[in-house]
């Protein structure tokens, strides 16, 4: 098990690299110049200019710039973005905002997902079931655009529920319609997995063992069914847990929250390449860590996975 | 192994039979399909005593397991029972639900068929059966981790305290099962329901059951219902028999009643189906006694014949096999294998594995070769190579005089040499594609090889349905809408189709009734008369091969451990493997059953000195 561990943190090396060039490459790929850009509507002072990209390196090949930039990252020196402010401080002010939010659509879809999914599987064919899946298939269908417009104003602005907007501080509180909106359409997968991992293990050889012991059907539901069926289920949420972070550019748009989405939009469309490359690193980090600890999560749900080797 | 075998008496005679556990009147079974009800199970009365074990047996749909299930309620929620089942005296049916959930799992339990899926595979077995001792009784967790313990000793598990710890997976098969009896008996039930508690096992490992319950049931004085399809296993352990059939108890009597004064036509249709072993074989004189050529091989005394009996049976099989010697086949072979290693190949992670060594085996035209072996002896992975589906890793094979050793996956020399080899699988359902007409899966290896094709091929088609005994308008039929007796007759006019040398069939009867079984495998002996093609018949069941072979190969781990005629091998078996083998398939005959029980516990104690 330690080995495999260490195995997959090994692998951690290749992806962090391969994941700096590519994205380091595409923002440098980038149509425009960024400095011009900074300028905006006045004219350009081209000895200002000069200097500006002399300090971000603009000046030189891409191959300098690359490897300048994770000589940063060895000594710890993340760089400055465009406004001066060091990347590191970026990151360290955006990335809490987007985890909360991420985490909290993540347990908002993962309680009401696999709860739904299980009463909607253990009822299959009966009201109930067919409803949510309706439901979940209307939700899969809309665009999430759609989906967090709509909510912002039916509950945040006309029944104010919840907060429409984001403050600054964005607290626990300030993202919960955020975070619903965000996790909503994976609420409807975890919905559809669950039901049909539910519905499968129900009519299991060892459900009826456990039934034929003399179990409530509570115990049955529980220990037997739930953990069975929650396998595959795992596996989705883990991976979604990167998804979700990645993905909340639309719902920090929409909400105005000061996450990762907002910032990495910011800095693609200015061209910031430090910027772009730190941010997009460290959500691929993010990604390769939850993907281990799902299949770490997977040996200990079904002991029949072993990592020997 | 010596452990595991009973010397006390074989059997409970009537008299210490005790009071009426189980009294079930008018039982019946339907279950909603479509809207309608369908019977599974029609007014079935019967009766189990304490101390007895009730076989009730019948082909698949006889409505054994749904009457049997509908006891505890563990039926699904498109089904209705009606009448009554009294445990002890106590009205089981109609109660509320908590009334049959106090009796389940406590006076009432269940072995299941399948062990590896019948337990939980994420809990430990210890676990599972500690969750069965401490729902019925107010006992702690060490309590309850004793009483398991304990348990896992009393089904003869060798180290119950690594079983505790095992999940399922990490067991094998028969240990499996074993931990399954334990958790049935872990609070003493007055009523025990075994579902086909051996179909899932190996012939060794179902004796090594077999003697366990016997055991159990002489130790602990429960009544059993055992329910099965295999006569031999009825013989092997119960008292009175119920024969089911399309819903309906046909015919109950005492297991001497049933065996040797069958009365009603199924019963004995039933009886007549059953492939026993020694009673096979074209041209060889007589039945083979298998006991007493087991006794001659190792020199056993038996208790159960007497000796001058014994000695006779012996003579008779000595002179049988020194006529059927004469025979010898000629010609080319048709395959021929010279020292063959067959590995799987290294997938990622998972190094190769080499699952046949050392194999030689030589098969002549017209000749019937039965590999016999466990699961896992590799006897498939030679009829798979056999038709170059998997890789040589070492020594010569010759198919149809090419020799296949180096040829290259998919390459074109296997191209050429599968059209002299047909293959008939083990699952009739899954090995034919649903999409597909029957007509067109016969037709298609003709087309492929452009053998035939338009008016020619629809022809050929007609002549093969013919030939396996299926109406001709069949060919328009798709698989679902066929029995499994069918499907497997199209799985084999599809091998014949190329009027193959070599016939490849793994296990293509083991996923049938007996009563299917026996037709197509006398149709099956016919058309290798008829057309005289060689057949590599793969199986894990002695009295199929005994019925078909000419030779018969045993394999063991991997290895061929012995080979000759059929009667060299069934009259005067050498390698102790294949005594032991022989030895384990149960015969369906209470009294040769109890001499071959007996044999089989000397084979084993000589084998564990």
């Amino acid at each position: 098990m330690a080995t495999y561990i260490l195995k997959r943190f090994l692998q951690l090396i290749p992806v962090f690299l391969g994941a700096t060039l590519l994205v380091y490459f595409l923002v440098f790929s980038l149509p425009g110049d960024p400095i011009v850009a900074l300028f905006g509507d006045k004219p350009v002072n081209e000895a200002v200019a000069a200097q500006l990209r002399a300090q971000y390196h603009l000046d030189q090949p891409f191959w300098i710039q690359y490897l300048l930039y994770l000589k940063g990252i060895f000594t710890f020196d993340l760089g400055q973005d465009f406004s001066g402010r060091p990347i590191a401080a970026v990151l360290g002010e955006v990335f809490p905002v987007t985890a909360r939010l991420a985490v909290m659509a993540l347990i908002f879809e993962a309680v009401f997902g696999i709860i739904f999914g299980l009463i909607a599987g253990l009822r299959k064919g009966k009201f109930f079931d067919a409803t949510v899946l309706i439901a979940s298939l209307i939700v899969i269908g809309i665009p999430i655009f759609v989906l967090g417009f709509l909510l912002q104003f039916t509950i945040g602005v006309q029944l104010g529920w919840a907060k429409p907007t984001v403050s600054s501080a964005a607290t626990v509180q300030d993202l919960i319609l955020p975070a619903i909106v965000l996790g909503l359409g994976s609420f409807a997968y975890v919905l559809r997995l669950t039901r049909t991992s539910v519905i499968e293990n129900m009519n299991a050889d060892y459900v009826r063992t456990a039934t034929a012991k003399g179990l409530s059907r509570f115990r049955v539901v529980r220990v037997h069914i739930l953990r069975n069926s929650l396998i595959p289920v795992i596996t989705f949420l883990g991976a979604d847990l990167g998804a979700l972070m990645g993905g909340a550019i639309v719902t920090e748009g929409i909400f105005n929250v000061p996450g990762v989405g907002n910032r990495l939009y910011r800095a693609v469309t200015q061209g910031e390449g430090p910027t772009v490359v730190s941010i997009v690193t460290v959500l691929v980090l993010i990604y390769v860590v939850s993907n281990l600890l799902v299949d770490l999560l997977y040996a200990w749900l079904d002991p029949r996975i072993r990592y020997d080797a | 192994m010596s452990d595991y075998i009973s010397h006390g008496p074989a059997l409970t005679g009537p008299e210490n039979i005790g009071a009426v556990v189980l009294e079930v009147r008018d039982l019946s079974v339907d279950f909603g399909v479509d809207k309608k009800w369908v019977p599974a199970a029609v007014g079935l009365n019967y009766e189990v005593r304490a101390g007895e074990v009730l076989a009730i047996v019948g082909e698949s749909g006889s409505g054994k397991s749904a009457s049997s299930m509908a006891l505890l309620g563990l039926l699904p929620s498109n089904s209705r029972v009606s009448g009554s089942v009294k445990l002890s005296g106590k009205e089981l049916l109609g109660g509320d639900a908590s009334n049959i959930r106090s009796v389940r799992g406590k006076d009432v339990a269940v072995i299941f068929q399948e062990p590896m899926t019948a337990l939980n595979p994420v809990y430990t077995v210890g676990a599972q059966i500690v969750e069965t001792v401490r729902l019925h009784n107010e006992v702690s967790p060490g309590e309850a981790r004793e009483r398991a313990l304990r348990m896992l000793d009393l089904v003869e598990l060798p180290d119950p305290e690594k079983a505790f710890k095992s999940y399922p997976h990490q067991l094998s098969g028969g240990q499996r099962q074993r931990a399954m009896i334990a958790q049935s008996l872990s609070c003493d039930p007055k009523l025990l329901i075994a579902d086909e508690p051996t179909t899932a096992l190996d012939v060794t490992v179902q004796a090594e059951i077999l003697d366990l319950m016997r055991n159990l049931r002489n130790k602990l004085d429960s009544a059993i219902v055992l329910i099965t399809h295999d006569m031999g296993v009825v013989a092997d352990l119960a008292d009175r028999i119920a024969v089911m059939r399309r819903g309906l108890i046909v015919e109950t009597g005492t297991a001497d009643q049933i065996f040797h004064n069958p009365q009603h036509p199924y019963t004995q249709a039933l009886l007549a189906a059953v492939p026993h072993l020694g009673q096979g074989g074209a041209g060889s004189e007589g039945e083979v006694d298998v006991t007493a050529a087991l006794a001659a091989a190792t020199h056993a005394e038996l208790e159960s014949v007497d000796r001058e009996e014994l000695a006779r049976r012996e003579r008779e099989n000595a002179a049988a096999l020194a006529a059927a010697e004469a025979a010898r086949a000629s010609g080319e072979p048709v395959l021929e294998l010279t020292d063959v290693a067959i590995e799987y190949p290294k997938q990622g992670r998972v190094p190769a594995f080499r699952a046949v060594e050392g194999a030689n085996l030589t098969i002549y035209p017209g000749q019937v070769v039965g590999l016999v072996g466990e699961s896992g002896s590799g006897k498939t992975t030679i009829g798979r190579a056999a038709v170059g589906l998997l890789p040589v890793a070492a020594g010569k094979m010759h198919v149809v005089g090419q020799d296949i050793s180096a040829a290259k996956k998919n390459g074109k020399q296997l191209h050429q040499v599968r059209r002299h080899i047909g293959m008939v699988f083990q699952d009739p359902s899954s090995s034919l594609n649903p999409r597909l007409p029957i007509g067109e899966s016969i037709g298609e290896p003709m087309y492929l090889a452009g053998v035939a094709k338009g008016p020619d091929l629809q022809k050929r088609i007609e002549a093969l349905l013919d030939q396996v005994e299926l109406p001709r308008d069949y060919r328009n039929r798709y698989p679902h809408e066929l029995s499994g007796g069918q499907k497997q007759r199209v799985g084999i006019a599809r091998a014949l189709s190329l009027k193959p040398k070599l016939m490849v069939a793994d296990e293509p009867t083991s996923a049938l009734d007996v009563s299917v079984q026996a037709k197509v495998l006398e149709l099956f002996q016919n058309l290798q008369r008829e057309l005289g093609f060689a057949c590599l018949f793969v199986t894990h069941d002695l009295a199929v091969v005994d019925v078909l072979a000419d030779r018969i190969c045993v394999m063991q781990r991997g290895r061929i451990v012995e080979q000759g005629t059929r009667d060299q091998i069934l009259r005067s078996p050498q390698e102790p493997y294949t005594q032991r083998l022989l030895a384990a398939v149960p015969l369906p005959d209470p009294e040769r059953q109890r001499e071959r029980r007996e044999l089989r516990a000397q084979l084993l104690a000589t084998a564990a000195e």
